[in-house]
């Protein structure tokens, strides 16, 4: 059979990463902004005053920018498992295709289609009707959200389906488990809520150019208090749901959070410190100039005092005799398939839970196959294969720790805006307006840092202690990568260019121009006339 | 016949109907891309164009996004393997359903004429190429790809990916899916322009009516000339899995004999061909919104022949028949396409229902003074 070609293995998962991070700079902004736009014009329609229209249409503008890239770079994804990771799809599809193809149909319609009347129906729908309209989008993206995270918790934590030897594949067999699954709960809400966090600095910080600059005043205060408490909020909600899923970790996928701590050997509680600062070095399994905070790490992860937590070398140990197992489980299963021999059968069922370490094992065997391996060569196998089942811990310890730093920093930020902007003294904070703007694009990253620590760590696996990464790619030659790689270059480069131009170009402008509804008779409905953008935009158009 | 294999059947029935809305509505959009430059002769009347089906292509567009879906779901193998053997027509496909979204949003937000003439070739690009290659994927499946698979499940690609890109059968097909996409788009510009784009809509939707009459002849023509593949032995309710069996024969001609064994079948392509051209008269005639059903009927018809052709098949494999991707073994499990069906059951009438709601709400003629002076238009 046709070996695997781990160049292509790289491409596949460097192009990935590539469009997944790229698709979720964009993503948390939709999440956040359309409960901000729904909050906004909710006070409007309560209150009927024409600023709280003029912040939902102005901010909607910028929100439609951010949004069709969102959408376009997401269909990335949908034709990414089938076209690059072929041996994935089939062997989880019958999983994981389900909660996507829900996404589509109970979410996805939803947003998009009444995302159309959102932008083109404030003249042809009632206020409140409108309001339902803004409700269902912003309802839409979060559900979005909430079946693309189910999915994603089943690569990480695979309940709801069992192997099966007569179609080679996981098969599908609880739709409950798959929804209630405690990863696909905790990891929704921690990642919409950090969406909220993103669109709340975007909204401030826009806000804060414009206080700085002395221009839009009344509008860009509220706006700035509206999101510093939206903010807040939303901070610790990411922090508080980012512990359960440590927690998580911890339980379901030892060797992640190891990766996460850096911990290569088991520690010794209480005093084990929390590593501050250290730089793993994955090659020889050590950290250098480790600066730690001790007495916190015991705690922080098990939520006790006394709990040792596994080490990677002693996690590489215990491995050893599951991989044995899987080996014996997947020559039996290759046995199976030629002769349909139940002696073989029953020989898999007795190693069945290994399975996925006899994958891992697969490259390191003669010729790529596990059969051929002789009893000699076994123990060499095993311990050659053992190193594979941890995750690259430089890039996990350090992809924690930018995302953990910065969350820290969101929350000061937005508790002393919130402080300031309660107690109107926002303009002589001149300091504080500039961080909050340069603060911007800061929880964009720091959700993207929290994507890597997420699959980063959940490596070397697709689908946890199922099936590996390396044989999960697409059969693809170099050429093929190259031509696809050398497109998302072009065409992605092309669309954060367009994006950041019409962005900065909208925010310059700001709410004077062109954030009302159609021109024409109904432009006298502003009641707010005190507002004197609100006059001055009517006569500029 | 066992209930799994009935939970197949329906699925495939839902597979089918689903490419006959992608057919529809996608090809409309992308019709109105193709022709913007043809209807449009300046900006305003490209804007007005474009702002016809401005808040309704991205909801149109979940056809796409929901077809793809489906096919993950309820055909996991099919999707894993289809879309990697043909990478590259695939990738090029993505490209353009990336590009449209970013056109309608950004190309009328910024005033520069190069701005805006660049994102109109990219609504050409992005309305042509897909349509060209939804259908030169059917005529490449019809003529069976070159793949097979290992013991583990992998697919391995037995051809170049220039056996898939030039291929003569497929081009026609591609060419048919392109003329039946510019009629559907001419025909929604008449339901909601006024002059000069109607009349300009009406020539080129009776343009691509008559082009996709004729190709679909030619293409009948053609298809008793190329190899079918034939089922020889199946088990209807067997696992699904593609790696062992079934038996396959090949034959030339083979296409054709689920229509001499049901000769009732041969109605399904003569309606297709009698569509087109009725469409065609409609259009002709000025009626916009009957034309605009018979179009959705041309296209269940036209996906309804091929679909009825290959039955029980998929997508063949001519270099490892046997290993076929066929109905029978290529879906997910009983209990998954049972869920599915209770999840579509429950919102696909929902979703038709605020679909139509929508549409309502924004029913109307389209006028290019308004779209100039509307900030929130396209």
């Amino acid at each position: 059979m046709e070996l695997i070609n781990p160049d292509v293995v790289d491409l596949s998962r460097f192009q990935f990463a590539l469009t997944a991070l790229y698709h979720f700079m964009f993503v948390p902004l939709t999440l956040g902004l359309t409960f901000m736009l729904a909050a906004m014009e909710t006070v409007y329609v309560v209150t009927g005053r024409q600023i709280y229209k003029d912040m939902a249409q102005f901010w909607g503008k910028l929100f439609g920018i951010n949004f069709a890239i969102g959408v376009a770079t997401g269909i990335t994804m949908e034709f990414e498992f089938g076209t690059n990771w072929s041996m994935y799809s089939r062997f989880f599809g019958d999983m994981f295709g389900t909660p996507l193809a829900i996404e589509g149909l109970m979410a996805f319609f939803m947003e998009s289609t009444f995302v159309g009347l959102m932008f083109f129906g404030w003249d042809r729908l009632s206020r409140p009707a409108h309001l339902a309209i803004t409700y269902l989008v912003a309802l839409g993206s979060n559900l979005s959200a909430l079946w693309i995270l189910v999915a994603n918790a089943s690569m990480n934590m695979p309940e709801g389906a069992h192997f099966d030897p007569d179609t080679m594949r996981m098969q599908f067999d609880s739709v409950v488990k798959v929804i209630f699954n405690p990863d696909a709960q905790a990891k929704f809400v921690h990642t919409s809520v950090a969406g909220y966090v993103s669109a709340a600095m975007f909204v401030m910080g826009i806000s804060a150019f414009y206080i700085l600059r002395g221009q839009h005043k009344a509008f860009a205060a509220r706006s700035f208090r509206m999101a510093a408490l939206f903010g807040i909020i939303s901070t610790v909600a990411v922090i508080t749901l980012g512990d359960v899923l440590g927690r998580l970790d911890y339980e379901h996928q030892p060797t992640k959070i190891a990766a996460i701590e850096g911990l290569w050997h088991t520690s010794k509680p209480p005093f084990e410190p929390w590593l501050a600062f250290a730089l793993p070095d994955d090659a020889r399994q050590e950290n250098h100039l480790e600066i730690g905070v001790p007495f916190v790490l015991t705690p922080l992860v098990a939520h006790s005092f006394d709990t040792p937590i596994t080490g990677m070398t002693e996690l590489e140990e215990q491995a050893g005799p599951h991989i044995a197992s899987g080996i014996q489980a997947l020559s039996a299963l290759r046995r199976y398939g030629q002769g349909h021999d139940p002696a073989d059968l029953a020989q898999f069922r007795a190693h069945e839970a290994d399975m996925g370490f006899g994958f891992l094992a697969m490259r390191h065997a003669p010729g790529q196959d596990v059969t051929a391996i002789s009893a000699a060569e076994m123990d060499s196998v095993v311990r050659q294969t053992e190193p594979d089942i941890l995750p690259n811990v430089f890039v996990t310890f350090w992809s924690f720790r930018i995302m953990v730093f910065l969350s820290l920093w969101f929350f000061a930020v937005f508790a002393l805006s919130a402080y300031v902007s309660l107690t109107n003294r926002l303009e002589r904070n001149r300091l504080l307006l500039k961080l909050c703007m340069w603060s911007i694009p800061l929880p964009i990253l720091a959700t993207e840092f929290g994507w890597i620590t997420a699959e980063a760590g959940r490596q070397p696996w697709t689908v946890f202690n199922r099936l590996p990464t390396f044989l999960s790619a697409s059969s693809h030659g170099v050429g093929y990568m190259i031509f696809s790689l050398a497109g998302f270059a072009l065409l992605y480069s092309t669309f954060i260019a367009a994006e950041l131009f019409l962005m900065f170009k909208y925010a310059r402008l700001g709410p004077d121009h062109g954030a009302h509804g159609a021109q024409g008779p109904h432009l006298t409905v502003a009641h707010d006339r005190k507002d004197a953008f609100s006059i001055a935009s009517s006569l500029s158009s | 016949m066992d209930s799994y294999a009935i939970l197949k059947l329906v699925w495939a029935a839902i597979l089918g109907i689903l490419f006959i809305g992608l057919g529809t509505m996608v090809g409309m959009d992308m019709g109105v891309g193709t022709l913007l430059r043809f209807v449009g002769r300046n900006d305003g009347e490209r804007r007005t164009a474009l702002n016809i089906v401005g808040p309704h292509w991205d909801g149109n567009q979940v056809w796409f996004i929901l077809g793809g879906g489906a096919i993950f779901a309820a055909f996991p193998t099919l999707y894993a393997t289809s879309f990697s053997v043909f990478y590259v027509v695939m990738i090029l496909l993505l490209f353009s359903m990336i590009l449209r979204p970013v056109a309608f949003e950004y190309r009328s937000k910024a005033d520069s004429r190069h701005w805006r003439a660049s994102w109109d070739v990219a609504f050409l690009v992005s309305g042509t190429l897909p349509m060209f290659i939804y259908g030169a994927a059917f005529g490449n499946v019809l003529e069976g790809v070159g793949y097979h698979f290992g013991w583990t499940g992998q697919y391995y690609q037995d051809e170049s990916f220039l056996s898939y890109l030039v291929n003569p059968f497929a081009i026609l097909c591609g060419l048919m899916s392109v003329a039946l996409s510019v009629y559907q788009g001419g025909v929604m510009l008449m339901l909601r322009s006024e002059e000069p784009i109607h009349g300009r809509a009406r020539r080129y939707a009776m343009r691509g009516g008559v082009a996709a009459a004729a190709l679909f002849a030619i293409g009948g023509v053609w298809i008793s000339r190329l190899n079918g593949f034939r089922l020889t032995d199946a088990n209807p309710g067997m696992p699904a899995n593609p790696i062992q069996g079934q038996h396959v024969t090949v034959s030339m001609g083979g296409w054709l004999e689920n229509f001499h064994a049901h000769p009732a079948l041969w109605l399904i392509p003569l309606l297709g061909i009698a569509c087109m051209l009725l469409g065609t008269l409609m259009v002709r005639a000025d009626r916009p919104v009957l034309a605009w059903w018979i179009g959705a009927g041309s296209w269940a018809c036209t996906i309804g022949t091929v679909g009825t052709a290959m039955f029980p098949f998929l997508m063949p494999s001519a270099t490892m028949p046997d290993q076929s991707l066929t109905i029978w073994n290529s879906t997910a499990s009983a209990y998954g396409l049972a869920c599915m069906l209770v999840v579509a059951a429950i919102f696909v009438p929902i979703i038709l229902s605020y679909t139509s709601w929508c549409y309502y709400v924004m029913r109307g003629k389209v006028r290019t003074a308004d779209v100039i002076h509307d900030t929130h238009s396209y």
